[in-house]
């Protein structure tokens, strides 16, 4: 079942139109990214101590953005993912943040 | 002999000599432990993502090192009864340096295949065209 899609972790993709409620157009929210970040600039390694790289993928309240929104393939999901359990752990990232 | 990374946070009250000290000690850990040492770098002072006892700032200190589970188990007894660092991990990386590794020779064998295929391609591109993908 597809969730409603104005959750937060959207900040960094202003051109997306938040339309609440159960009226508005379904189309158009923000556009999803074509291509996988890490493919396109060709980053084997995902880096958790690179915390402003990886904190991108990671909504305002700290959890993991899917990649239905960020447009990363599933290789690198899998290691971006990792990557950001590793920093939440050294306290570069954040378990969860209040608002 | 595996490559880890050992990475601890150093309360930010600590003086930068007392930081020094602290490296130097560790460094002879690993010595101690035929561990052997590839990069320590201080990574500084940054905000903390969460309170850890009760600090909201703290010292980056990475150590990455070549040796055996010895080594990091006296590396982490080392770093638990020292007061000064409150928190730490290991992070085992020589897989994900394998496979870092893998793909760039992956990548690298598909580009000199692509550039290969161009001279021989039949029609001349237009120069914008080669612009774009030179």
């Amino acid at each position: 079942m597809p969730a409603p899609r104005n959750n937060p972790g959207d900040a960094e993709r202003p051109q997306g139109r938040r339309e609440g409620g159960p009226s508005g157009p379904k189309k158009q929210f923000f556009r999803r990214r074509k291509v996988c970040k890490f493919c396109e600039e060709a980053i084997d390694f995902i880096d958790y101590k690179d915390a402003r790289l990886v904190g991108g993928f990671v909504s305002e309240r700290g959890k993991i953005l899917p990649r239905r929104l960020t447009g990363t393939c599933s290789t690198h999901q899998r290691s971006l993912s990792l990557a950001i359990k590793r920093a939440r752990n050294i306290a570069l990232l954040p378990f969860a943040t209040g608002a | 002999m595996r490559n880890y990374e050992i990475i601890f946070i150093v309360r930010p009250d600590v003086t930068e000599e007392d930081v020094d000290k602290l490296i130097a000690q560790m460094e002879g850990v690993v010595a101690g432990t035929k561990g052997k040492l590839e990069k320590v770098e201080k990574m500084g002072r940054r905000r903390l993502a969460y309170r850890v006892a009760k600090q909201r700032e703290g010292i980056y200190v990475l150590f990455r090192l070549q040796g055996s589970g010895d080594t990091v188990k006296e590396f982490e007894r080392r770093l638990k009864v020292t007061d000064t660092v409150i928190k730490y991990m290991t992070v085992r990386i020589d897989e994900d340096l394998e496979r870092a590794e893998k793909f760039k020779a992956r990548r690298s064998k598909q580009e000199s295949k692509r550039r290969r295929a161009k001279p021989a391609a039949p029609s001349a591109p237009q120069p914008a065209a080669e612009a774009t993908t030179a």
